[in-house]
């Protein structure tokens, strides 16, 4: 498939054009609308009570936590945030909503008009958002029987409603994205932005951040094709599959000669294929209307500035920075997908490490370091002023770059501190001119051929002598003075 | 001494810090009234004869040791069915929530307990409130005190009537068009909703939750005031009850209507009321007049509309509210369970709700339709804000707002079963205060000639409680209406 910023065209000349609906879980201490915990334990039904169960006469109270949240997310997303945003009652009978209604926004949602910077390898694009809302999760339906946990075949269905009433937080984007690629890093930054505004653990394998994708195909110029949204889609990489997937099966349905129909459809992670998901006949009419037990939302403009002023670094001002300090582009996605290292980064920058030398380690060694220990940066003694110091070695020669890597890796096995680890393994090598000097005129007396080849112009066996000096001294000569002071003493004299 | 079931809560709160006799005593002064009443009334569901004894003698037990609750402490008070009462049986009269036992008092509930009141039992309504005559009760009708062959009114006309006959001394329902008002006027007793979020709706089954408010029944206008002020104000558990200072209602109930303003509502005096009913609300603001107010006709234009939009919005409303009922987490669940889970939920559904209220969830879900909300639901909507602008137009000129309560006095059982929309007619006079949100009381003015009571109804504006309560205990007293609802003469024990 090619990458072509302007319109990407898939074979056949057919455009794709998706649109990506994401719902986050809110870390919130309480629920939506009631004060039963958030964190949905395991033991099915201990987080429950008369509100988000729907018991008779309970009526929903909104989590100002969970509201301060949704402004961080809009307010993160550039986008406005509605001074009064109003609540309704999307309606709908499922086992695991309790009221049978879920509470969502519909009109005057809190946050629309947005937009999100994404990089997609190295080139930026613009998604837009359309509108981000607040509403309540649902509870969780297990079925049981011979069906292989399909709802049609089971013979009971077993319901855990601590899910049941979780703030949900949807964040829709216009249908800007136009390839699976686009999809995964729009996705991949949109976690980031949650992340770095600590309101939800965004942990896609765990369901609280889960994304429905529309996608469709079109001759481009042309109206938008029908579209089908693709759900359980729990992972980037089944993000971008899912979506590859259903525009390549689109396309072969229309060059065939047949029309898409119009579907919720079940990406299926093992077969790597969507399936058409079992749909009623008639399209669903949720009845949106106000919620008459919630009154309009107000968030007032000194609400809104302190959500601005709160803001705190964004992935894609980190990312700029990362590349203005010479990092390159892949170790800059790396930094910004671990944000301890990122931290890390930052200290040894500010005090004065070359950008560009601490990010290869940091995603080189270091996270291979971590990954084989199966352990975080945080479980190591490895601290910012060990990579300045290490730095200032390097540069001044006093290390050679594979040594340094070995004093890296010690000094986050706590053996110490750079300099202390590189004395005590006897790693610091010589670049006093000197004493390179001396072995030089020594390995030039003892190696009259080499010397005199040199001398007539053929420059090959200076590498021999070089490994000749390297080898005297141990290793522990900075191979750019050997090298310079060669060149010297052969040409010079 | 007067048999103690017919005391007002103020006489029976002075009597007992007397010691004239005890919570207890006025407990079984109830409690055999209901021995001799429930057989021809049927205006209680469930009698808590155990929890109310023990609240009672805790009650006497709190009051010899100094810690007196209030005027409430040790009074007999019955609660509408769709009141949720912690382990004690909560239907709102229908099949599809037969034998639920709530884990949790609603927030009216507690604080009644709170104020040390004793909780007698749960009273019959039309299913989920939705009717005026309490002939909608999965559980079988209630009858009117008045003569036994006509309705109580209704939706909550089984505590109107325990009011009436004095089978508790206080009672609680809830006024969605006119469910508490109407059935008091039917009753001959007093009947008040208060201003919406005036009283916490937390625990209180929905049917119209912009509509729904809980309200006292009371024999007197100065007992309405005492059982209004032991459950308003602010509750965190009901997101639109009113955050603010409430000030004791009962402290008002002397200061006459002199100089004040008061707006005979012109389109409540036409067609459909009837003639007497007409007249002793002339006669009435003839005495207000007399007594020194100013009362002169003043026009709801909107009012003509306001039937119709309230049944679209109420249900519109109760489709949703409703939906919970799906046999699923608690209540009847059909028998029939071959099929999808969605069909158990239809089943149950099918089986559990009565045809009146399947008939509002039907028409709730049309109106609310897509292509069809703006038509209806917008539109009932618009209509309610009409509504609103009149009454705030009348309120100008106005201190408070009178009209008969209901159009007609009792009406005969079955009378108006099989016809909906003059069903619907009997709250046309009621139904404007809630689509406005505001207060209204109705008290008894009279007898017609069949001796059945005739409600008057004063509408305030949004916590106007004060002026209402005020003009409602002077039309008391101009009233003078002492009448009670005949009893039964043979004693009928239950098992």
């Amino acid at each position: 498939m090619s990458i072509d910023s302007v319109t990407p065209l898939n074979a056949g000349g057919w455009e794709a054009v998706i649109g990506l609906e994401t719902h986050v879980e809110l870390s919130t201490a309480s629920k939506m609308f009631c004060g039963c915990r958030a964190d949905i334990p395991e033991e099915p039904n201990t987080a429950c009570c008369p509100v988000c169960l729907a018991l008779p006469g309970a009526l929903p109270v909104p989590n100002e936590q969970a509201i301060e949240g949704i402004v961080r997310i809009g307010t993160a997303l550039g986008c406005e945030i509605n001074e009064t945003s109003l609540f309704y009652r999307k309606n709908y009978f499922y086992p695991d909503l309790p009221k049978n209604y879920q509470i969502s926004q519909y009109t005057f949602p809190v946050a629309e008009h947005g937009a999100l910077e994404i990089d997609v390898e190295g080139e930026p694009f613009t998604v837009g958002i359309t509108r981000v809302h607040m509403e309540e999760d649902t509870g969780k339906s297990t079925h049981v029987g011979d069906g292989g946990g399909r709802i049609h075949d089971a013979s009971h269905t077993l319901l855990d409603f601590n899910r049941a009433g979780v703030p949900l937080v949807e964040i829709v984007t216009e249908p800007d994205i136009r390839t699976p690629e686009q999809a995964r890093a729009y996705g991949a930054e949109l976690q980031r932005v949650v992340l770095a505004l600590g309101v939800s653990d965004a942990k896609l394998e765990a369901g609280s951040m889960r994304f429905d994708a529309n996608v469709s195909v079109r001759r481009p110029g042309e109206e938008f094709g029908t579209r089908t949204e693709t759900k359980n889609v729990n992972s980037l990489r089944s993000l971008q599959r899912a979506v590859a997937f259903e525009i390549e099966r689109q396309i072969a349905v229309l060059e065939s000669g047949g029309t898409i129909v119009q579907e919720t459809r079940h990406w299926n992670e093992d077969t790597g294929k969507t399936s058409s998901m079992r749909t009623k006949e008639e399209s669903e009419d949720y009845r949106y209307f106000q919620d008459p037990d919630l009154l309009p939302l107000s968030v007032d403009e000194t609400w809104r500035l302190r959500a601005v002023e709160a803001l705190p670094e964004l992935p894609g001002a980190a990312r700029t920075r990362f590349r203005d300090a010479g990092v390159d582009p892949v170790n800059a996605e790396t930094l910004l997908d671990n944000p301890a290292l990122a931290a890390l980064f930052t200290d040894a920058v500010a005090a004065g490490a070359p950008g560009r030398l601490v990010a290869n380690w940091l995603t080189g060694e270091v996270i291979a370091q971590l990954r084989r220990d199966e352990v975080d940066v945080s479980d190591t003694s490895l601290s910012s002023s060990h990579l300045v110091e290490l730095a200032s070695m390097v540069d001044g020669g006093d290390l050679s770059s594979s040594a340094a890597k070995d004093v890296l890796t010690r000094a986050m096995a706590g053996e110490g501190t750079p300099r202390a680890i590189a004395e005590a393994n006897d790693l610091l090598q010589v670049s006093d001119t000197g004493a390179i000097e001396e072995v030089v005129e020594q390995v030039l007396v003892d190696n009259p051929d080499a010397l005199e080849k040199v001398r007539s112009g053929d420059m090959k066996p200076l590498g021999f002598l070089t490994g000749q000096v390297m080898r005297q001294m141990g290793g522990k000569a900075d191979p750019k003075v050997v090298q310079q002071v060669l060149r010297a003493k052969t040409q010079g004299e | 001494m007067a048999d103690l079931a017919d005391l007002t809560i103020a006489e029976a709160g002075r009597g007992l810090r007397a010691g004239d006799f005890t919570a207890v005593d006025l407990l079984d002064a109830v409690t055999k009234r209901a021995t001799m009443t429930e057989a021809q009334l049927h205006a209680y569901l469930t009698l808590d004869s155990g929890g109310a004894r023990a609240a009672a003698e805790k009650a006497d037990a709190d009051l010899a040791s100094g810690d007196d609750h209030g005027p409430l402490h040790g009074i007999p008070v019955a609660l509408k069915d769709n009141m949720v009462t912690k382990g004690v049986e909560t239907t709102a009269s229908s099949q599809i929530l037969a034998g639920w036992k709530p884990p949790y008092d609603g927030t009216a509930v507690a604080r009644l307990k709170a104020a040390g009141a004793v909780i007698t039992g749960k009273t019959n309504l039309d299913e989920f409130a939705m009717g005026s005559s309490t002939e909608n009760s999965a559980f079988g009708p209630s009858r009117n005190p008045w003569d036994h062959t006509r309705v109580p009114g209704g939706s909550s006309g089984g505590s109107a009537a325990t009011v009436s006959v004095g089978s508790a001394f206080g009672s609680f329902g809830s006024d969605t068009g006119g469910s508490i008002r109407q059935p008091a006027a039917l009753c001959g007793v007093v009947g008040m909703k208060p201003t919406y979020g005036m009283v916490s709706r937390y625990g209180l089954i929905a049917f119209a939750s912009s509509l729904d408010q809980i309200g006292p029944f009371s024999r007197t206008v100065e007992d309405s005031a005492l059982l209004l002020d032991a459950v308003a104000g602010w509750d965190r558990m009901d997101s639109t009850s009113i955050d603010g200072d409430v000030p004791a209602f009962s402290g008002s109930l002397s200061k006459g209507v002199e100089g004040l303003r008061i707006g005979l509502v012109t389109e409540l005096m036409g067609e459909g009321i009837d003639p007497q009913v007409k007249a002793a609300v002339t006669a009435m603001a003839d005495k207000l007049a007399g007594a020194g107010a100013e009362v002169i006709e003043v026009g709801l234009p909107a009012s003509e509309y306001a039937l119709s939009a309230y049944y679209l919005i109420a249900p519109a409303e109760a489709s949703a509210n409703l939906a919970r009922f799906d046999g699923v987490r608690y209540g009847h669940r059909t028998e029939h369970l071959e099929g999808t889970t969605e069909d158990m939920m239809a089943m149950s559904r099918a089986e559990g709700f009565g045809p009146e209220v399947i008939r509002r969830i039907l028409l709730g879900t049309y109106a609310l339709s897509a292509g069809y909300y703006d038509a209806f639901y917008g539109q009932a909507q618009r209509v309610r804000t009409l509504m609103r602008n009149d009454f705030a137009s009348a309120y100008e000129q106005v201190d408070v707002l009178i009209s008969p309560t209901s159009p007609t006095t009792a009406f005969p059982v079955g009378e108006r079963a099989a016809d909906p929309i003059a069903m619907y007619y009997s709250d046309v006079c009621t139904i404007p205060s809630n689509l406005a949100g505001d207060p209204a009381i109705s008290v008894p003015v009279g007898l017609d000639d069949q001796r059945l009571p005739i409600g008057f109804q004063i509408m305030a504006p949004a916590l106007g409680e004060e002026v209402m309560y005020q003009v409602a205990a002077e039309v008391e007293r101009l009233a003078g209406f002492t009448d009670r609802a005949p009893l039964a003469t043979s004693e009928v024990v239950h098992p």
